[in-house]
């Protein structure tokens, strides 16, 4: 319920955000027309995108887990509310290990990049607030990119993610995946130690049934310098990309 | 709105069904003998068309379309140069709708675009188009109205002369090329905005690339993919919407119909083909007959003699063909990134049929289309073989007539079984010559590159035909039969377009139509230069309303008219234009979804009626 509350308050704070920066470039339209004529074309429509890139099971010599990455947005071609969770649930013990959420006004500062600003709400392992500020976008040589900073008055934290696909025919499509998670300090209660404090690489083999849906399986690697003892995970994921 | 899922509800009924079938007019028919001859007319001046939801089949499959007096393509519309008409539309959808009149020289209140010349048509009510008919030709209408025109709203039209054509012929078909979709367009686009490659089914594999290196090397393979991955471009990138979701019609049917025109051996057949589709470009060719090309956009010119063409979207072209033999031909319209066709056949009997030629491999973009200077570029390997070809062979130029295109070996590009070899060297000096350099302006966000050197293209054949061995049409062979206004321009005015495949966002100058405050103006009478340069990667249909456009490919008084020019990536083309239209005009992409995203432009010719 809380969790809930607190969503509600992130998302509609960013709606009123990226609603005053879609005002302020509001389009107007080239005048002679008289009032009450429709537009000739459609070219202002705010369009609604969610992926859940990782919706996976994940297991490992110990447990087993279900994993979830997924991000959407509201918005036109310039602004857009942008919205990022992620989280692990450990099926094993029955507990949420981490899960987030972040509320991100972005906007469109060139062709192929995005500049975010906002905030995260991370709910697991412990709750705690971040500022956000990244960029998201498309590198040289078709590299999916996100790379973020999250401040709080604990410590400064990046993260960095990469991705990539590797079209083995139309529909087959491998996707090695790269996440880096540094830090400043470290913050115990929520897991995270001073420099680098967490690894995630990866690769998954997707089938685009349609482009929407495509189940795949997959490796990934974890080293997670926060853990007592086995720092080190290799765990094979299945699961199903999902968007609409 | 109308949406797929609803009007799929009101397509159940199988009477519907029959009675739409019934409604198909003669010469679009399964089976059609020709269009009745050109003449005196005989029917009334006055015409009614009715728009409506109505069910249609397409190749045994049912779907809903958006038609007029109950057909896809709607009814022949047959004028007399001279004469006024008189046209009430009738609108039975439960949303606006509208007609535009395809390259006609109208009073802009007439023009048909919502927003721009009226307000459109509500539902449930009548407009009543009235001009007077001021030219000859083969042209088109189709709704103005969001993405109507996908669903079937679009229909020929025939102006005869009040003086006869400079060519003769005993028989004529009307050839509607468009391309249906059973999905919703409106889908459609936002699926386009979410993943620009969706339709794509094309792309490079893992497997093309280790074929690149057996044929081409390593070293030369690396630098290709390296010049695309830094470009975060993708060479196969030739049409946003594909065969994938496409059935490609003629004259409203699909290829296993097979629409058939009949012909009597010896006669000479006039084929008005036009281009109704929404975002497919063809190439038409009829394998083993030549046709004599003797208008473009409805204007007659000089004939030439070609064995293939390629259409852009909402271009027309009339070609004659003489058929000899008592022998069925294949009407064969390959969609640019041959990820289908539309097929018919000409032939002197019902029920035959001609061989349907394979699908040439896809074409890949190429250097030039990205607008670099190849000079800065490695001119070794890959870049030659794999890129440079499909607008580097685009030559014919600087060829004799008919022995254009003949690079054996040169047949097609990239992956997918394409033949990679002797295809190194000796296109370099084909690609159209640079005639400018791009400014520092990249147009912001919206527009993803810019054509480093702008090249005349005028007498490249179009993407995919650049080595296919035979004589395909090129602009510089459009030559006026008539002299026109040799005045010189006045004024000059420059036009980028923009995009961001990404994103998918289209433009002008980098700014979609919502984000300009103003019309383009034109004062009243005088003559104007409009330059093109299109940083874009991919063709575009550019078509202004009210005005032809005279086509500036160095035939001096006889350059000719057009209504509809297709734009090729990487080209400054250079246009004339007397502002002889007062009112305000559209002037867009044809790309339907290219100008609903915003690659529209208003151009107002002042003063006119109510504005000074």
């Amino acid at each position: 319920m809380m969790i809930l509350r607190r969503c509600g308050m992130l998302v509609s704070g960013a709606l009123l955000i990226t609603a005053a920066a879609g005002q302020a470039s509001a389009q107007q339209t080239p005048d002679g027309a008289p009032a009450g004529w429709p537009e000739p074309v459609m070219d202002s429509q705010i369009f609604t995108f969610f992926m859940a890139e990782r919706n996976e099971y994940q297991i490992d010599d110990d447990n087993q887990f279900y994993v979830w990455d997924a991000q959407g947005w509201i918005g036109g071609d310039y602004n857009k509310l942008w919205l990022r969770t992620e989280g692990e649930y450990v099926l094993d013990q029955g507990k949420l290990e981490a899960a987030d959420l972040e509320v991100l006004y972005s906007r469109t500062i060139t062709p192929f990049w995005d500049a975010q600003i906002g905030v995260r709400s991370t709910f697991e392992p412990a709750q705690a607030w971040d500022g956000v500020v990244g960029v998201q976008g498309l590198a040289p040589y078709f590299f999916e990119v996100e790379a973020t900073a999250y401040v709080n008055d604990e410590a400064l934290q990046f993260t960095l993610e990469g991705a990539y696909d590797l079209l083995v025919t139309q529909r087959l499509i491998a996707e090695p995946r790269v996440e880096v998670n540094l830090s400043t300090h470290d913050i115990e209660r929520r897991d995270v130690v001073s420099g680098f404090s967490e690894l995630e690489a990866g690769v998954r083999l997707r089938y685009e049934i349609i482009r929407e849906v495509a189940p795949y399986v997959g490796f990934e690697y974890v080293r997670d310098e926060a853990a007592e003892d086995d720092k080190d995970s290799l765990r094979f994921v299945t699961g199903l990309r999902l968007w609409f | 709105m109308i949406t797929r899922r609803r009007m799929l509800k009101t397509a159940s009924t199988a009477g519907l069904l029959l009675a739409a079938q019934g409604l198909l007019p003669a010469w679009a028919r399964n089976v059609a003998g020709a269009v009745p001859a050109s003449g005196p007319r005989t029917g009334p001046h006055e015409f009614d068309l009715t728009i409506a939801e109505t069910p249609i089949t397409i190749d045994g499959r049912t779907g809903s379309a958006i038609t007029l007096n109950g057909g896809v393509p709607g009814p022949l519309m047959r004028f007399k140069e001279g004469e006024t008409v008189t046209i009430r539309v009738h609108n039975r959808l439960p949303e606006d709708t509208s007609i535009h009149w395809h390259g006609i020289l109208l009073p802009f209140q007439m023009d048909g675009v919502p927003g721009v010349s009226f307000p459109g048509i509500r539902a449930n009510s009548t407009f009543t188009y009235e001009y007077p008919v001021k030219q000859y030709g083969t042209y088109w209408y189709h709704s103005h109205t969001r993405l109507q025109e996908q669903l079937g709203h679009y229909g020929p039209m025939i102006i005869d002369p009040a003086n006869p054509d400079p060519f003769a012929y005993d028989r004529e078909h009307v050839i509607v090329l468009s391309d249906w979709m059973f999905e919703d367009p409106y889908r459609v686009f936002a699926q386009l905005k979410k993943m620009s490659h969706y339709y794509n089914f094309q792309k490079r594999t893992v497997g093309d690339f280790f074929e690149d290196i057996a044929t081409a090397g390593l070293g030369a393979t690396l630098k290709d993919r390296d010049a695309w991955g830094r470009m975060r471009m993708d060479p196969t990138d030739i049409a946003d919407i594909t065969g994938a979701v496409y059935t490609y019609l003629i004259n409203g049917h699909g290829p296993e119909t097979n629409w058939t025109g009949l012909f009597t051996p010896g006669e000479s057949v006039r084929l008005r083909v036009i281009n109704a589709s929404t975002m497919s470009y063809f190439n038409v060719r009829l394998p083993g007959l030549p046709m004599t090309v003797v208008q473009a956009d409805g204007q007659n010119v000089e004939p030439v003699e070609i064995d293939e063409f390629q259409i852009a979207v909402a271009e027309t072209y009339d070609v004659i063909v003489r058929p000899e033999s008592d022998r069925a031909y294949t009407l064969f319209a390959e969609s640019l990134n041959r990820s289908g066709y539309a097929r018919g056949t000409l032939a002197p009997r019902e029920g035959m049929a001609a061989p349907i030629p394979p699908l040439r491999p896809r074409p890949l973009r190429t250097m030039v289309d990205m607008g670099m200077d190849m000079k800065d570029m490695d001119m070794g390997g890959m870049q030659m073989k794999d890129t440079a070809p499909p607008g580097m062979a685009g030559g014919g130029h600087a060829m004799p007539e008919g022995g254009r295109m003949d690079h054996a070996g040169h047949s097609s590009m990239g992956g997918h079984g394409a033949e990679h070899g002797g295809r190194v060297g000796s296109m370099m000096e084909e690609a159209g010559p640079i005639v400018a350099r791009h400014g520092p302006d990249t147009h912001g966000p919206g527009n993803t590159t810019i054509a480093h050197v702008e090249r005349n293209r005028l007498a490249e054949p179009g993407t995919g035909l650049e080595d296919v061995g035979h004589r395909v049409l090129v602009y510089t062979d459009l030559r006026s039969v008539t002299p026109f206004n040799q005045r010189p321009a006045e004024r000059e005015i420059e036009i980028h377009l923009t995009g961001n495949m990404d994103r998918f966002m289209w433009s002008f100058d980098g700014k979609k139509f919502s984000e300009v405050k103003a019309p383009i103006p034109f004062r009243h009478g005088e003559r104007l230069r409009l330059i093109m340069v299109n940083d874009t990667m991919m063709e575009h249909p550019i078509h202004l309303h009210g005005m032809f456009m005279e086509l500036e490919n160095d035939h001096g008084q006889y350059i000719p008219r057009k209504h509809t020019v297709n734009v090729k990536a990487g080209e400054r083309m250079s246009l004339l234009i007397t502002a002889d239209a007062p009112g305000r005009w559209a002037f867009h992409c044809h790309l339907l979804y290219h100008m609903e995203m915003g690659m529209f432009r208003v151009v107002e010719v002042s003063p006119h009626e109510g504005r000074a």
